[in-house]
C-alpha cells in the first residue's frame, strides 16, 4: 500500500512533471555551457580591462590593454595565423575530398585498409610527431628532407627558419595528421548519396568529372560545410602543432600564431590582462570569418 | 581460512603501528623542478641532512616537470593561492614574473645575510626585490670558451694566444682557410650568443628603473662584430638554431666547429651529449673587448625559492640553506652537477679536487682558469620586464642578426622599440 503511494508520488513529482522534464534533459548541457563557456568568456572580457599581478593585486586600467595590443609581434602573429588558416582550409578540404572519392570508387582494392592507414596519424602524439618532423626538416644538409631535395638537384635549406617554408612544413604536418579524420567525414557523406543518382547521370551521358561536380559535390554539401567550418576554427586556433615544431623559441616569430602569442603574454610574461584582450580579438576574428563563410555557402538560407 | 587471514591482517596492522611509533614521523615537503639533474644534488643533500640526528626528519617529494609546464603550474598555483609546492626551482628568465605585485615567495635574508661575505652576492641580486632575497642560485654561470684543439692544431693556431675578440676573429680566418671549418656558431633562436657578448662588453637590456638599453652603441658594436664574423664565414648560424638542439650536439660532436662560447654550466652538455670530443676540448677565458668591458659575464641560472604559504616555511628554508649555501652543498654542486659554485670559499679547496667526470673529460686546470676571471664579472640587470626583453632577444634580435641582412643598428632600434612598447 505504502509502496504504491510512493510510486504515485514519484509519478507526479516535480522532476517528472511533463513541463519540467525537457529542462531536466537539457540541464547537463546548460550547466556545462554556463560553467565551461559562458563564465570564462565573461571573466575574459572583464580581465581584458585589468592589470593582474597575483591573487590579490587586480587593478582596473580601462582600455590600456587594447592600446598596447597592436605591436609588431601581434601583427606578425595575425599574419602567421591568417596564412596558416588560409592554406589549412584550401589543402585540408580539397585533398581529403579527392582521396575520399578515390577510396569510394570501385577501382580501389582494400579500401578499408587504406582508410585505417590514413586515420592512424590522428591517434599519434602530436609532440612525438613534431619532433620527428623537426628533425626531418632539420638545418643540416644531411637532414632527411634536405637529402631528398638534393637528389632532385635542389639546394638544401633551413626549412623551419623562414616564414614561407615553415608554414609549408606546418601544413604538411597538419595534413598528415588530420587528413584521415576529414576522409571519414567525406566518406560518410558520399556513402549516403543514393546510387540511382549516379546511374541516372550515367544514362544522361555524364563522365566521371561531371558526376563529381553535379552529383557528389551537391550531395555532400552539408558535410562540406561542416568540414570547412571546423577547419577554419582549427586553423585559427592552431597552437600545439606550432609548439611541437618550434618549442618555446620561435625564430623571428615564423611559427608564432595568435594563440601562441596569447599564451606567451599570459603565461610566459605573466600578463593575463593583455592575453585576455588578445583572446577576445581572436574570438571576434573567428566569429567574423565563420559567419562570412556560412553566409557564402548558403547555410542560413531556407531549404528549398 | 578467512579467520587465519583476518588474524594475519590484524597482526600486520599492530606491527605497522609499532613500526610507526618507533620512527619519528618525518615532515613532508614538496619540491618542484624542471631540471632533473638538480634532484641528484637534492637527494644527496637530503640523505646527509637526515643522517644528522639533530635535524628534524624530512621527506621531500621531488617532482620533475617540463620547463614550461612547471612554470605555468606555478603561476596558476600562486595566483589562485592553492596547490603550490613548498620549495620550487624557478628559472632566471621567469623569476621576475613571481616578483610582481603581492609576492608569494618567502624572504630568504635570514639564511643569506649571515654568510654574505662568503658568497658571490651578484647572483642573489638577480632574485631580489627591494633588498629582499627570494631565490638561491646554484652557480655563477661565468661565460668561457671551449676550443676544439684538434681542429686548431690542424690549422696551426694556439688558442692560448687568443686574447681579444679581434684575435679570435683573425684565428677564425686561419682556421677557415686551413680546415674549411667555421670558428664558431651564433644562435639564431636563443640568447646565449648575443647576451654574453653584449654583457661582457658592458651592455645590458634594461636599467633597474626599466629604461631600455637595447639600442645603445655598445649593443650595436657587439652585433656589428658578430655580423662581421658571419659575413666572412668564420661564424655560421648554429645548426638547429641554438646550442641546446640535438642537431648541434651531433654536428659539434663530429668535429665540425673549432669553438663555442657558453656559460660554465655547459660543461655537462659536452660530457653528456658530445662524448667523442673527450680530451680534445679545452676551456679558456672569453677573449676581451679591445675597447673595455669585462673578463666574463654571468649567464643563466635557477633561483630556488620557498613558497610563503607553505606550512613548513622555516624548516624548508633551513634545508635549502644546507643543500645550497653550505660548504658541503657547494662542493657537491661541482662534484655532482659540474656547476661553478656560488661560495667563494670552495675555490681552491682540497674537496674540489676529487676526481669526477668533468676532470676526466677536460683536465684538472678548469678552476685555475676560472679563478682568473671571477674578479671581473658584471651584474646582469633582472627586472620585471626581463622576461619580455629575453623573448625579444631570442626571437627577434638573434633571428634578425643571424638569418637576415638587416643592418645591425636597425635591429637594435627595432628591438628596443618593441621592448619599450611592452613596458607600462
Amino acid at each position: 500500500m505504502q509502496k504504491q503511494s510512493l510510486s504515485d508520488r514519484r509519478r507526479g513529482g516535480f522532476l517528472t512533471d511533463p513541463k519540467v522534464v525537457p529542462y531536466v534533459f537539457v540541464a547537463p548541457f546548460v550547466i556545462y555551457f554556463l560553467v565551461v563557456y559562458l563564465y570564462p568568456t565573461i571573466a575574459t572580457i572583464l580581465m581584458s580591462f585589468q592589470r593582474i599581478e597575483g591573487p590579490t593585486s587586480v587593478e582596473w586600467i580601462g582600455l590600456k590593454n587594447y592600446e598596447r595590443l597592436f605591436s609588431r609581434n601581434y601583427i606578425q602573429a595575425l599574419e602567421t595565423t591568417a596564412r596558416y588558416a588560409f592554406w589549412d582550409v584550401v589543402v585540408l578540404t580539397i585533398v581529403p575530398l579527392l582521396v575520399a572519392v578515390i577510396l569510394h570508387s570501385k577501382f580501389v582494392k582494400f579500401a578499408s585498409f587504406f582508410k585505417s592507414l590514413f586515420f592512424i596519424p590522428a591517434l599519434t602524439s602530436i609532440i612525438v610527431a613534431g619532433i620527428v618532423f623537426r628533425l626531418a626538416f632539420g638545418t643540416l644538409p644531411t637532414a632527411p628532407v634536405n637529402r631528398l631535395v638534393q637528389m632532385f638537384g635542389k639546394e638544401p635549406r633551413d626549412w623551419l627558419m623562414y616564414a614561407g617554408t615553415g608554414n609549408m612544413v606546418l601544413i604538411i604536418l597538419t595534413l598528415w595528421r588530420w587528413m584521415g579524420v576529414n576522409i571519414i567525414y567525406y566518406l560518410s557523406g558520399i556513402q549516403a548519396i543514393p546510387t540511382d543518382l549516379y546511374e541516372a547521370a550515367e544514362i544522361d551521358g555524364a563522365g566521371a568529372v561531371s558526376k563529381f561536380f553535379h552529383v557528389t559535390l551537391p550531395g555532400i554539401k552539408p558535410v562540406l560545410i561542416y568540414v570547412i567550418t571546423i577547419t577554419v576554427l582549427g586553423g585559427f586556433a592552431m597552437f600545439t602543432e606550432s609548439v611541437a615544431l618550434w618549442q618555446q623559441n620561435n625564430p623571428g616569430g615564423v611559427g608564432r600564431t595568435i594563440v601562441g602569442y596569447m599564451y606567451l603574454m599570459g603565461f610566459y610574461k605573466n600578463n593575463m590582462g593583455l592575453a585576455s584582450a588578445v583572446g577576445l580579438t581572436l574570438l571576434v576574428l573567428v566569429l567574423g570569418v565563420n559567419l562570412i563563410q556560412l553566409i557564402l555557402m548558403g547555410f542560413f538560407k531556407k531549404e528549398d | 581460512m578467512k579467520k587465519l587471514l583476518a588474524v594475519l591482517l590484524a597482526a600486520l596492522m599492530v606491527l605497522g603501528m609499532f613500526g610507526a611509533l618507533a620512527e619519528e614521523e618525518p615532515i613532508h615537503l614538496t619540491l618542484w623542478t624542471f631540471q632533473e639533474l638538480h634532484t641528484q644534488l637534492y637527494k644527496e643533500m637530503l640523505e646527509k641532512w637526515n643522517a644528522n640526528p639533530d635535524n628534524p626528519k624530512l621527506d621531500i617529494d621531488m617532482q620533475v616537470y617540463p620547463y614550461e609546464d612547471m612554470h605555468n603550474k606555478l603561476t596558476i598555483a600562486l595566483q589562485s593561492g592553492e596547490g603550490a609546492p613548498d620549495i620550487v626551482d624557478i628559472e632566471i628568465n621567469m623569476f621576475a614574473n613571481y616578483l610582481k605585485g603581492d609576492i608569494q615567495l618567502a624572504e630568504l635574508n635570514d639564511i643569506v645575510e649571515p654568510i654574505e661575505d662568503h658568497l658571490v652576492m651578484s647572483r642573489f641580486n638577480n632574485y631580489a626585490k627591494d633588498g629582499k632575497f627570494y631565490g638561491i642560485d646554484h652557480h655563477i654561470g661565468a661565460c668561457i670558451v671551449w676550443y676544439n684543439t684538434e681542429i686548431l692544431e690542424e690549422a696551426g693556431v694556439d688558442y692560448t694566444t687568443i686574447k681579444t675578440w679581434d684575435d679570435y676573429h683573425e684565428a677564425g680566418k686561419i682556421v677557415l682557410e686551413k680546415t674549411g671549418k667555421p670558428m664558431c656558431t651564433w644562435e639564431s633562436k636563443d640568447c646565449w650568443s648575443i647576451y654574453p657578448l653584449v654583457n661582457q662588453h658592458g651592455g645590458d637590456w634594461l636599467t633597474p628603473d626599466n629604461e631600455v638599453r637595447m639600442d645603445e652603441q655598445v649593443v650595436i658594436d657587439t652585433l656589428a662584430f658578430m655580423r662581421s664574423m658571419l659575413d666572412d664565414g668564420t661564424a655560421v648560424p648554429c645548426p638547429g638554431g641554438n646550442h641546446h638542439s640535438e642537431e648541434y650536439y651531433g654536428w659539434m660532436n663530429a668535429g665540425n666547429c673549432a669553438s663555442v662560447s657558453m656559460p660554465f654550466w655547459y660543461l655537462n652538455r659536452f660530457t653528456d651529449y658530445m662524448p667523442d670530443l673527450a680530451g680534445k676540448m679545452k676551456v679558456a677565458p672569453m677573449p676581451l673587448w679591445p675597447d673595455g668591458g669585462h673578463k666574463s659575464a654571468q649567464m643563466g641560472g635557477t633561483g630556488t625559492a620557498v613558497v610563503k604559504t607553505s606550512p613548513n616555511v622555516e624548516v624548508a628554508k633551513q634545508w635549502l640553506a644546507y643543500a645550497t649555501l653550505s660548504f658541503e652543498g657547494c662542493v657537491n654542486t661541482w662534484l655532482i652537477l659540474g656547476f661553478d659554485p656560488i661560495m667563494t670559499d670552495v675555490y681552491g679547496s682540497e674537496e674540489m679536487k676529487a676526481p669526477n667526470k668533468f676532470f676526466d673529460y677536460y683536465d684538472d686546470t678548469i678552476f685555475d682558469m676560472l679563478k682568473t676571471v671571477l674578479d671581473d664579472i658584471p651584474d646582469t640587470c633582472i627586472t620585471e620586464y626581463f622576461p619580455a626583453a629575453g623573448d625579444i632577444v631570442r626571437n627577434q634580435m638573434a633571428y634578425d642578426l643571424v638569418m637576415s641582412d638587416k643592418p645591425v643598428d636597425e635591429i637594435a632600434k627595432d628591438c628596443a622599440q618593441e621592448l619599450r612598447d611592452q613596458i607600462f
